[in-house]
């Protein structure tokens, strides 16, 4: 019994690690049909923004919480410095987009390489959030506590933004209908722009929480692209609810599996349910009809 | 990948035999008709300099790990240069750069034999590069030293293996486990070559010594989710952990481990392939106290080793340690260096006679040339990881460890090979 919840605790949490890497590409993938390869990149972003920080201001429990906001606005500038110089010039492109955003991705791995050399570096996490809590036997690790706690956050504030703020009736607006958004006097431009500053903000986020289960270097977003994209396709495109039940569906699955077999048979058997989920559904879990893909 | 970056050994062993091919194929009209008038002399020793080839990969994902070792090499060309070089030539280091990748290291092999027509090569780290390039040694008879530790059972005329093999390693980190009553083992490696090797060693070391194997558990390559592996380990409750991961895995697997609430106290970690440098990325706070098997540490005691982690210190930088791989290459260099002045000779048949006994005392102290097997004595040493992040000895074999490649001293290890 304990193993089973364990082993749940372990499925909730690594489908809050997979939402908070797919969380922002929801908003620019999903909703703006942008398909953006350096994704991965602006997760590092946040990684590294974590990493100076520490240098900077020392300790670590006070860091990791300026971190927050401020890999969201770094992440989030690069994001939108990328949306005004390349892909709005590329949107009815969705190859060119693909083609040039991994161009964007190999010259912002170059750049991590350049000022924080090739090895990985490492920020020390706050004593709290190196520990556990066990409760009836099931151990509870507080640095998954805070990511998922992170995750729910974050797709809460998305939610919230998306429906209730006039910024959120305008991106949905441009998404269902760019012409009639545009003439009913919506500068679709900035909107677009300032959707892409939050979805690649959102992914500078999950960089700061990946600092406390993963390494921290120049390639590490690539470790988490795959996942991020799989979790929105099956998720269904455009779809935030699409995206949170597969996520967690997806992180059950692989610790069931990984619980029952070994890590690189979950891994494919996995990905060979996605494939198969795909072919029953191609549009994904849950639809809705976006502008460029479909 | 990066930072820990490495897959040491083994990686890819499908990729080194297709480079170890292509070289075949791209060399075997060129030079197979005059085979006969090679006789290992490609070499040009006719100058006041000879030429040593130094082949590390100075680009690619190898690079952050090779280029130290490169840096060593050069240290130690200079040592021996600076000592009036060997018999009374000076040495000039010609370096060729690798790539991280394997058919390129057969090509540029083959180009410093007989471009630049070397007398003998130091170089290569993961298993992959040096089965790519033995062919091409071996061909033109010409010798190659390699300073990485490895999965043993090789044994090529024109190598000499200056890293531990198994028996130096592995072994002695079992022996070490086993005196301390830590006979109940879970192993955790990543899913390629050397991690599925070393651990079957492993599991049949402890069914002839009485001790248990729990669970084996194999990530992939490059994983980073070390939860369930974890949550593993904790239900099968062993007395020790034997760590056989490569790369970035490692920071994943041991962030996972301290957070579950398993410490160095309760259920130590003992890794294979994490040294002072990859304790640096890492981060103490997760590897304090955790142990690592190696044959040398930065805080190896002695002259020899203050001498040495000073003369890299002064010329790469005062924040750079120096790690095991490092000092392995750095010796290889000095014990040629003796090899070629016993045998009076820059000829790889006369330098390979005379190995036998050549000894230096190298920063892990004494090692000493097995003619036969063609590998090295090392003493072995187990660490300790410490709060400044270098690692402290806290066991040795109490003297330099007979290399056995095969195993055949071992009757427990007589179904391996």
């Amino acid at each position: 019994m304990t193993v089973i919840l364990n082993q749940s605790f372990t499925g909730i949490s690594i489908g809050a690690v997979l939402l908070l890497i797919a969380l922002g590409l929801t908003l620019t993938f999903g909703q703006m049909g942008v398909i953006n390869m350096a994704h991965g990149e602006f997760i590092m972003t946040g990684a590294y923004t974590t990493y100076v920080l520490q240098q900077a201001v020392g300790g670590a429990g006070v860091p990791l919480l300026l971190a927050l906001p401020l890999a969201f606005l770094v992440a989030g500038g690069l994001g939108a410095l990328l949306e005004w110089l390349l892909i709005r010039r590329l949107y009815t492109r969705p190859l060119d987009t693909l083609l040039v955003t991994w161009g964007v991705a190999l010259m912002l791995q170059q750049l991590a390489r350049d000022l924080f050399g090739a090895p990985n570096v490492h920020t020390t996490a706050p004593d709290t959030l190196t520990g556990n809590v066990s409760v009836a036997g099931v151990v509870l690790t507080t640095n998954r506590l805070f990511i998922l706690g992170l995750a729910l956050a974050c797709v809460l504030g998305l939610t919230l933004m998306l429906r209730l703020t006039p910024l959120g009736r305008r991106v949905r607006a441009v998404v269902q209908n760019r012409e009639l958004a545009e003439v009913s006097g919506i500068a679709t431009g900035r909107v677009d722009r300032t959707a892409f500053f939050i979805g690649s903000g959102l992914a500078g986020v999950a960089g700061v929480a990946l600092t406390l289960v993963g390494p921290i270097g120049p390639t590490m977003g690539t470790n988490y692209i795959v996942d991020a994209f799989l979790v929105v396709v099956a998720g269904g495109i455009g779809r935030l609810r699409g995206a949170v039940v597969t996520a967690f569906a997806l992180g059950v699955l692989q610790a069931v599996l990984e619980y029952s077999t070994t890590t690189s048979v979950a891994k494919v058997v996995v990905l060979v349910a996605v494939v198969a989920f795909l072919q029953w559904r191609p549009q994904g879990l849950y639809t809705l009809r976006t502008r460029s893909l479909v | 990948m990066s930072g820990l970056g490495i897959s040491r050994r083994g990686l890819l062993a499908g990729a080194s035999a297709l480079g170890a091919s292509a070289a075949l194929s791209a060399c075997g009209a060129k030079v197979g008709s005059d085979t006969s008038s090679f006789s290992g002399t490609k070499a040009d020793t006719s100058g006041d300099t000879v030429k040593v080839g130094l082949l590390n990969s100075l680009s690619g994902t190898m690079a952050i790990s090779e280029v130290t070792v490169h840096n060593s090499l050069l240290l130690a060309v200079g040592e021996v240069n600076a000592a009036g070089g060997v018999l009374g030539r000076k040495l000039e280091p010609v370096s060729q750069d690798g790539a991280s990748d394997w058919p390129t290291f057969a090509e540029k092999a083959e180009a410093l034999i007989t471009d630049d027509r070397v007398v003998a090569t130091f170089g290569c780290w993961t298993s992959a590069s040096r089965k790519a390039v033995k062919p091409v040694f071996e061909r033109h008879r010409s010798l190659l030293f390699y300073p990485v530790q490895y999965e043993g059972l090789e044994q090529s005329p024109y190598i000499f293996y200056v890293g531990a093999t198994t028996n130096q390693q592995i072994v002695p980190a079992l022996d070490y486990l086993r005196e301390r009553g830590l006979t109940r083992l879970c192993l955790v490696g990543s899913d390629y070559v050397f991690p599925r090797t070393a651990n079957k060693i492993i599991k049949a070391y402890a069914k002839a010594n009485g001790m248990e194997v729990l669970g084996e558990e194999y990530a992939p390559l490059g994983s980073t989710e070390f939860s369930t592996i974890v949550n593993k380990v904790r239900n099968a409750g062993p007395d020790a952990v034997f760590n056989t991961l490569n790369g970035d895995s490692n920071v994943a697997f041991f962030k996972e481990y301290k957070s579950g609430g398993l410490t160095a106290g309760s259920m130590p970690v003992l890794s294979v392939s994490i040294a002072e440098e990859e304790v640096k990325s890492i981060g103490t706070q997760y590897l304090e106290g955790q142990l690592t098997a190696w044959n040398y540490y930065q805080t190896t005691p002695g002259a020899a080793n203050a001498a040495f982690v000073k003369a890299y210190r002064a010329a790469y930088g005062a924040d750079k340690p120096t790690s095991d791989p490092m000092e392995a290459a750095y010796l290889s260099v000095h014990l040629w260096a003796a090899m070629v002045e016993k045998a009076g000779s820059f000829d790889a048949a006369a330098v390979r006679a005379a190995s036998d006994g050549v000894a230096f005392d190298a920063p892990e102290g004494r090692v000493t040339v097995d003619g036969a097997s063609q590998h090295v004595y090392k003493t072995a040493r187990i660490g300790k990881v410490g709060a400044d992040g270098l690692i402290e000895e806290v066991w040795n074999s109490g003297g330099p460890v007979r290399p056995d490649p095969f195993l055949k001293d071992y009757t427990w290890a007589s179904g391996l090979s």
